[in-house]
Formats: C-alpha cells, sequence, structure tokens
C-alpha cells in the first residue's frame, strides 16, 4: 500500500493554516488492523506536545497517549521509573575513540552545557534526564576538520535500568563523523542532545546493535544552525525493544538536515523510530529516508514521522520517505507520516509511505534465470536497501550495516526453509 | 541437440470459485534448430503454457509430463528449471529495485555456469549485446526494468536470453506493444540466437506481424488450452487473412 501527497514548490498563499495529512493505513500484517485505540485523542497539532525535563509532567503511559499507542509498555516500563527512584546510572560502559582535533570530556550533570538542546517530549526523555550522573560532551572546535570518525562505544554491562547521556557539540564551520554504537545487554533510557553550530557540517550516526533481552529508549535532540548541515543516521538491528525519538529545529537561516535510517525486525523485536522535525525558521531543508524490513512472529516496526512547518518559516523544502518491506508472515509494520503546514509560502513539501510484502514476482524473475533462491532474496533485500546505504558516506558504517544485513538474511532463510 | 517433450499437459489455477482448468492435454515437441509460433486469440491458455514450464507457482499442473533431454521438467524448482537450459522472456518483466542491470547479468551467468564469468570476455561480450540491441551502455548502470520503457524491457529480455545461451527459448509475447523499429531490432536478436542452431525457440503470439521477421518451423493455433491445429508458415498466413473465427467457431 502507498500513498503519496505532496505539495509542489509554487504553492499558491494562502493555504488553510494548520493543514495536516495523517496516513496511519499502512500496516501489513495479515489481521490488517492499525492499532488504533478508540480513546486516542491526539494534539490538534505536534507544535502542542507538552515538553518538560521533570517526569512528574509526563504521567506513566496507559498506551492511551498519542506517542506511546504504539509501544509495547510491559516490556518499556522499568524504563518508566514508575516509583520515581530515578534510574541507576553507570549502566553503559562508555568508550570512546577521537582523532586528535576532537576533544572528549567526561562532566558532571551540573555541567551548564547540558540540556540545552530542545526538551525531553515523553516520560522516558525526562527520566533519562533526570536520571544520569555524568555525561560524554564531544567537542568539535571550530573550524576544526576532523582527519577521522569519532567513535563512541556504549556497551551495555547489566539489565537493571540505567540512564545515559550525551553531548555532540559541532562548533562554527567545524566538520566531522561521530558515530554511537550501541552493544552488549541493557535496560537504557538515554539522551543524545546533538548541537551543530552555524556553517558547520556533521554527520552522527546511532547504531543500535544490543544483545537479545535489550531494551533502549533513546532520545535524540538537535539544533541546527545558520547554514549548517546535519546527517543523522540511525541504523537499528538488535534488541528487544528500541525506541528512538529523533527531534530536530533550526536556530538560523538555511540549515538542512538529511536524516536516515535503516532498520531490520526479526520475531518478537520492536523497532520504533518517531521523529519531529520542526521548520521554525525560514528557508531550511529538511530530508527523510527510513527504510526498513521485517521477518518473523510479532516483528513489528513503527515509524512516525512528523514535520511542522511554522507560519513564519517560509521558504521551507521538505520531503519525508518511509518503506517497508514485510518478508514472512506474522510480522508487521506501521508507517506515519505527518505534515502540518501553517505557510503557503514553501519551496515544497511532501511526504511518501508505503509497506509492501516480498514480492515473489520479483523471486520468480531472478529465480527464472537461474538465481538459486538464497541469492535471489539477497539481492531483493539488498537493493531494497542499497541507495539508502550509499547515502550514509561512512564506508566503515556501510560494511558493518551490509555484514547486518548479511546476518539477517541468514536468519532470513533459515526461516524460510523452517516453513517449507 | 537439445528436445523438450510436452506431453498431454494439464493445467489449472486457482481461482475464488475452485480451481480452474486452463491447459487440457498440450502436445508439443521443441528440438535445437527449430522455431514453432505458438498462435491463437486472447484467453486460449498461450502464457499459461509459458510460465507452466519456467515453474510459476500459480500455476498447477494438473497432468501429463515435460521432458528436457529426458529429464523431468515438472520436477524442478523454477531456478533449476533455468539451468537446465530453459528461458523465459516475459511478457511484464518485473522491477527488481537496488539490483543493476549489469549485477543481474552477472549473477544470472554465474548461477548458470556454476562460477563467475572470466571479467574481460563477459565485459566485452555484454558490450557487443547492448550494441547490437541499440541500448545505451547507461542501461548496464540502472536497475533492472525500473522505469524501462515497454520497448526497453523486452530488449532487455532479449539481451538476457543472448547472454544467457539457453537451449530451449521460450518468448511470451515478445512483440506485443513494440513499434515497427523496435520489433525489428528485437527480431533480429532472437535470429541470432537461431543461427547457432543450439537452441529451440518457441514463440509466443497474438500477431503474425512478428514473423515477417522470425521466419517459424511451425506454426500451432491455441484454442481454448490446447493445440487445435499445426502447420508451416503457410499457417500462419493462412491466419494472417483469415483471423481466429474459424477457431472459435469451432470452440
Amino acid at each position: 500500500m502507498t500513498t503519496d501527497t505532496s505539495m509542489p514548490a509554487g504553492t499558491p498563499a494562502g493555504t488553510p493554516a494548520g493543514l495536516t495529512t495523517d496516513h496511519s493505513r499502512a500496516s501489513a500484517d495479515g489481521a490488517h488492523s492499525h492499532g488504533l485505540r478508540p480513546s486516542t485523542v491526539p494534539e490538534s497539532s505536534r507544535a502542542e506536545r507538552r515538553t518538560s525535563f521533570d517526569p512528574a509532567d509526563f504521567p506513566v503511559p496507559t498506551g492511551r497517549e498519542e506517542e506511546w499507542r504504539f509501544s509495547p509498555l510491559d516490556r518499556l516500563n522499568p524504563l518508566f521509573d514508575a516509583t520515581n527512584e530515578k534510574l541507576a546510572a553507570g549502566g553503559v560502559l562508555v568508550t570512546v575513540v577521537n582523532p586528535p582535533e576532537v576533544t572528549v570530556e567526561i562532566v558532571g550533570r551540573e555541567d551548564r552545557r547540558l540540556g540545552t538542546v530542545g526538551r525531553p517530549g515523553d516520560r522516558t526523555a525526562a527520566t533519562a534526564w533526570s536520571s544520569f550522573a555524568e555525561a560524554t560532551v564531544v567537542t568539535v572546535p571550530p573550524q576544526a576538520v576532523a582527519s577521522a570518525a569519532t567513535s563512541i562505544r556504549i556497551e551495555g554491562v547489566t539489565s537493571d535500568a540505567s540512564a545515559a547521556h550525551l553531548l555532540i557539540h559541532a562548533r562554527e564551520l567545524s566538520e566531522a563523523v561521530v558515530v554511537l554504537d550501541h552493544v552488549g545487554a541493557a535496560t537504557l533510557a538515554e539522551t543524545v542532545e546533538i548541537r551543530v553550530e552555524d556553517g558547520a557540517h556533521l554527520t552522527v550516526v546511532s547504531i543500535q546493535d544490543w544483545d537479545t533481552g535489550s531494551v533502549h529508549a533513546s532520545a535524540h535532540r538537535t539544533v541546527v544552525g545558520r547554514d549548517a548541515t546535519l546527517k543523522h543516521v540511525v541504523v537499528t538491528l538488535g534488541g528487544d525493544v528500541v525506541r528512538i525519538t529523533p527531534d530536530a529545529e533550526f536556530s538560523g537561516e538555511g540549515g538542512n538536515i538529511e536524516s536516515l535510517g535503516l532498520y531490520f525486525a526479526d520475531a518478537n523485536q520492536h523497532q520504533e523510530h518517531r521523529l519531529f522535525i520542526d521548520h521554525n525558521v525560514p528557508q531550511c531543508r529538511s530530508r527523510v529516508t527510513y527504510k526498513g524490513a521485517l521477518q518473523g512472529e510479532s516483528a513489528r516496526t513503527v515509524w512516525v514521522g512528523d514535520v511542522l512547518i511554522q507560519a513564519h518559516a517560509e521558504g521551507t523544502d521538505t520531503y519525508e520517505l518511509n518503506r517497508n518491506l514485510v518478508l514472512t508472515d506474522g510480522a508487521r509494520a506501521d508507517s506515519v507520516p505527518n505534515l502540518e503546514i501553517e505557510t503557503g509560502e514553501i519551496e515544497g513539501a511532501g511526504h511518501a509511505s508505503a509497506t509492501g510484502r516480498f514480492d515473489d514476482e520479483q523471486l520468480f524473475y531472478l529465480m527464472a534465470r537461474g538465481i538459486h533462491e538464497v541469492d535471489a532474496r539477497r539481492l531483493v533485500v539488498r537493493g531494497f536497501f542499497a541507495e539508502l546505504v550509499q547515502q550514509i558516506g561512512v564506508p566503515e558504517v556501510e560494511e558493518r550495516l551490509l555484514a547486518g544485513i548479511e546476518r539477517e538474511l541468514e536468519t532470513s532463510m533459515k526461516l524460510i526453509e523452517a516453513a517449507s | 541437440m537439445s528436445t523438450l517433450e510436452i506431453r498431454d499437459l494439464h493445467v489449472s489455477v486457482e481461482t475464488k470459485e475452485g480451481a480452474k482448468p486452463i491447459l487440457r492435454g498440450v502436445d508439443l515437441t521443441i528440438s535445437a534448430g527449430q522455431t514453432h509460433a505458438i498462435m491463437g486469440p486472447n484467453g486460449s491458455g498461450k502464457s499459461t503454457l509459458a510460465y507452466s514450464l519456467a515453474g510459476h507457482p500459480k500455476y498447477q499442473i494438473t497432468g501429463g509430463t515435460v521432458l528436457l533431454d529426458g529429464e523431468d521438467v515438472l520436477a524442478m524448482t523454477v531456478d533449476e528449471r533455468a539451468r537446465a537450459g530453459m528461458f523465459l522472456a516475459m511478457q511484464y518483466p518485473v522491477e527488481v529495485p537496488g539490483v543493476t542491470v549489469s549485477n543481474f547479468l552477472r549473477t544470472a551467468k554465474t548461477a548458470l555456469d556454476g562460477q563467475a564469468p572470466a571479467l574481460r570476455h563477459w565485459v566485452k561480450d555484454v558490450k557487443t549485446a547492448m550494441e547490437q540491441l541499440r541500448m545505451d551502455p547507461a542501461f548496464a548502470d540502472r536497475n533492472v526494468n525500473e522505469g524501462f520503457s515497454g520497448g526497453e524491457k523486452k530488449r532487455h529480455e532479449i539481451l538476457q536470453m543472448e547472454l544467457l545461451a539457453p537451449k530451449i527459448a521460450i518468448l511470451d509475447e515478445t512483440d506485443s506493444g513494440l513499434d515497427v523499429d523496435a520489433l525489428r531490432i528485437v527480431s533480429e536478436g532472437i535470429n541470432r540466437v537461431r543461427e547457432s542452431g543450439d537452441v529451440g525457440v518457441m514463440l509466443i503470439t497474438h500477431y503474425t506481424r512478428i514473423l515477417r521477421y522470425v521466419q517459424p518451423d511451425f506454426v500451432h493455433v491455441f484454442v481454448d488450452g490446447r493445440i487445435a491445429e499445426e502447420g508451416g508458415p503457410e499457417l500462419a498466413e493462412q491466419l494472417e487473412a483469415e483471423g481466429y473465427d474459424r477457431f472459435l467457431a469451432k470452440a
């Protein structure tokens, strides 16, 4: 099923304020239900959603909230800190390998640079903020050009619920690549603050490749300065429940956000990516491309892409796309792009969402040329992700990803063999 | 010299009302070096025959045998049939996003030969075959069938046939939707493959137009799931003049 809405350049002025589209009809499970609970009452605008640093401002989710309606609350429960005792600190071991141009500090929570990018938007984001003891701060100094990627390994060492905080600060006119690699076993609420100052070019890659049993909720909060570019890449492969909420806003004209996501869910995994891009400044650009594959019983993915173009954000240019490839029965993908446009004076705004089953006709076509089934499937799934992987532009991440996809495909073939 | 023997083939498709028989006892023998035109009105089962021979899962074989040089084709998987030497040029080739034509061709050749082709020869072969089919070299870097025009899709099918060198080639309405120039280019490709004398061709078509460019040795008229009449090239001329009405009336 495909939905496609776009508002091309030259859309006449006078578009009604608050024009909203909601495509929550892109699931591809057998039963074809959409998880819409009747008592869900969404806000009339994403801008009205509550933000706060205090967990008390966010009641423990019941599942009726717009932002939690797709999530497995029982499994996320340890991160809600229902008893308000705060999560443990130090549940993960953070190891940073950085090139000489980039500085890395471990700072206490009183450091004034922390908590300056955006505000927590849900319960786990607030508990993450209230619970961490020390934060990792990565700074790319003004005009510095990093000679290599900065690698931040975040290794889970306990399954007790814990919190972590990172700040990545790209100063004016700097250029750098920062890769966060989440591995091991953890139950983690995390905040990643990303500040891209004027004219900087920053790439941040966050890989979630946790061990089985892990639960991870991560709030990425981003602000992009004047003429600055952020490439934000999310890769989710391992972990029982992974819920990433990247929020982004701009602090100067000419800002550019390229947001890429790749996920691959197996049996019983829940992978949720909820993006919010707030075009709060004129003349900024955003592109969102997320692609996911699903296989196995109860494999579940959720993608929600909220884009708000505020009334004064003239000249905005935005497009978001989500594609899901359902490889086996029993898996389910939800895809919900939301575009709110409060001004007609824009360059362009659009979104597309599609969720499809593995195409047996593609398989037949390839096999009819003598290609073995396993190779044919590999071609199709690799092909599905190919363009996205090429856009990442960080060779070591691309290799890692291709290897990850390869590993998933081996699982895929076992499932198919077991079924036949 | 290869031979494909189809004996009393019965095929059904699953519909809401239950299994619906499409092929009702097809007998046909195709040997290397021969070209058999299968002609018939829409809905007579021509494409069903093509896809059944290739092993498409939609079609249920309910009776009969198909042997390629004595080997049981119906017992083979789709890819095994191709590796045994069967090739189907499809009427509606599907898009495969993210897979380039060159990667696809090399993967198929590797699967058929059991080893990767020698790079230098292969690159030259592909280049030559594409030139002969008047295909732009940039075509090799495009994704399989993605955004191809109708004519490009058909040329791409013939390109595969030339490069993969099958024993038995089944061409399912390769001529449909082509303008005269494209039809001529595609026909030249089919004739190059025929010239080798090593391949048997089953040319499925609704129209006689392509037979002006690709001269068949035998013509079979397909009506209501079986062969109603057989003859030489003169039968095609007769059909050109009279149409299918005579057979439809009989059926």
